[in-house]
């Protein structure tokens, strides 16, 4: 029985995590940097450890020092969040080793989804369309060139270990090609340990919709339907929507359907997400799978009243999922928008010091917060400093309180993405659904700069 | 004698050019990681690489001196 739990992460999600645990009575154990000090999630937790320097290999992934704290604070289980350690077979092998319990999937699992190539191949097995692409990793650019012959630019280069849009670029020429090729691959080498890359063609005026899922230990998978999150800058999202205003009843079930099949198939366990790149047609073809909860996750507990975090816990408890497929509806509409420390013209980030933050409390928001008012925003970590979540009946209302609630939103001291996120709120695109992944690029720049010039 | 200052604090990714490389007015001399972004560190002039002040993995602030050129 899981009482007490270390979360091997930082900022908003940390927090959000606690909360979780606070609700189903676990005790917390938070580890924090230097740089991390004064954050909010270190004094919400139970007890707090410091883990060392700023830097991330000698905190947020310093493996041993984090199982180390986790023995000495006598945890049973520990929660990664996401990004950092989250999707790191070697670390669940050391919590097991540890006798430690990992929430999450199982290291193989884990891996197999972690290599963007073998979950193309594990997907396929499944009966999942994949995007067009390469089978396995590209060798050197001369095969790349050789290659793009076949599939056509644009092409989408990624890195099969990669994420959060590290090693990941649009190319659309031999020469941009040969350019992207090695840099991306040492980038992947540096982050992530591995510089394999693969190419798939690049699907224009798609929609990113994801599955969200649930698979217990004893066979059971269900999803919580979809979320929308076409609107990236820089391949990162900015603006998430549940449930997606393009799909048909039809397809909702269909992608539901492979997604959790695609679950039971390769044994996983936890929450996880099955993302999809969808074309006008509704056709839809796997991207990658997220083994671990995801930022955007508050959207599908707006709308189906699940607390994401309490069942990944109860499941790595061991427990058989508290519900069925059938017992689920989707109730309103919810929209998330990630509130980032950079410039909202070019996404360049800012870190700084914070002299004033005040956020909208009204009863349909939601404020997921890594800040407080008198914070430095330090240059360590991912530009993201909160979320803003509403939830209202339909979309037309959940947009107008996401207007509401932006006008509401203050922050001082650094630049942020709030101007962006207002603007989108008022762009036709989306105020019609009409968001493809080129949004950003096709929508919203040309009116910023249309304004300055 | 120009000095190339870090446009805002981060890492060091990489350094572009050699002591006694040429430059020209543009040119990359540094690229530095900020909250998980690269963020290329330009020459605003013609010249001569005559000092570079930071090593790959050092961190600097907004402001510090990556190179001088002459």
């Amino acid at each position: 029985m899981i009482k007490k739990i270390l979360i091997a992460n930082r900022g908003e999600i940390a927090a959000r995590v606690i909360r979780s645990c606070e609700k189903m009575g676990i005790s917390t154990v938070a580890v924090y940097s230097e740089a991390d000090q004064k954050a909010p999630f270190v004094k919400m937790a139970n007890e707090s450890f410091l883990l060392g320097p700023p830097r991330v290999n000698e905190s947020y992934l310093n493996v041993d020092k984090i199982i180390s704290i986790a023995k000495k604070a006598n945890v049973d289980a520990i929660h990664p969040g996401y990004g950092f350690l989250s999707e790191s077979g070697q670390f669940v092998e050391k919590c097991d080793a540890a006798g430690i319990t990992f929430i999450g999937p199982k290291s193989e699992v884990m891996e197999n989804m972690g290599s963007k190539i073998a979950a193309r191949k594990a997907m396929q097995k499944a009966g999942v369309p994949v995007v067009p692409g390469t089978e396995g990793a590209v060798e050197s650019v001369d095969a790349a060139l050789e290659i793009s012959k076949e599939i056509g630019y644009p092409i989408m280069l990624k890195a099969s270990a990669g994420g959060g849009g590290i090693g990941m670029q649009v190319v659309h020429s031999d020469e941009e090609l040969a350019k992207a090729f090695d840099s991306n691959s040492k980038r992947a080498e540096t982050f992530f340990g591995d510089g394999a890359m693969f190419m798939e063609k690049k699907l224009d005026d798609a929609r990113h919709i994801e599955i969200q899922l649930l698979a217990d230990q004893h066979g059971n998978a269900i999803h919580l339907f979809e979320r929308d999150c076409s609107i990236q800058r820089r391949n990162q999202k900015v603006v998430e929507e549940a449930p997606s205003t393009f799909i048909s009843e039809g397809t909702r079930e269909k992608m539901g359907k492979a997604a959790t099949d695609a679950a039971k198939s390769i044994g996983y366990t936890g929450a996880g997400t099955i993302e999809f790149l969808v074309d006008a047609n509704e056709n839809f073809y796997f991207l990658e799978m997220n083994t671990r909860i995801q930022v955007e996750h508050p959207i599908t507990e707006e709308i189906t009243g699940i607390d994401i975090v309490k069942e990944q816990i109860n499941i790595a408890n061991g427990e058989v999922l508290s519900v069925k497929q059938d017992d689920l509806s989707i109730d309103g509409h919810a929209i998330e928008v990630r509130v980032y420390a950079e410039d909202p013209v070019t996404f360049f980030p800012s870190p700084g010091h914070i002299t004033t933050l005040q956020v909208p409390t009204d009863n349909h928001v939601r404020n997921e917060l890594a800040v407080t008012s008198d914070y430095d925003v330090t240059p360590y970590y991912d530009p993201m400093i909160g979320k803003l979540i509403v939830k209202a009946r339909t979309r037309h209302e959940a947009i107008a309180a996401m207007k509401d609630a932006l006008s509401k939103y203050q922050i001082d001291g650094i630049k942020t993405n709030i101007s962006m996120l207002k603007e989108i709120m008022n762009i036709d695109e989306f105020i019609e659904g009409k968001a493809t992944t080129s949004f950003v690029n096709d929508y919203y720049l040309p009116i910023i700069k249309s304004k300055t010039n | 004698m120009e000095e190339v200052k870090a446009s805002m604090a981060g890492s060091v990714w990489k350094i572009t050019v050699a002591e006694g490389d040429k430059v020209t007015d543009g040119q990359d001399v540094a690229i530095l990681e900020s909250m998980k972004m690269e963020i290329p560190i330009p020459s605003e002039s013609d010249g001569t690489v005559k000092e570079i002040k930071v090593a790959e993995g050092d961190f600097v602030n907004e402001g510090d001196t990556i190179a001088i050129i002459e």
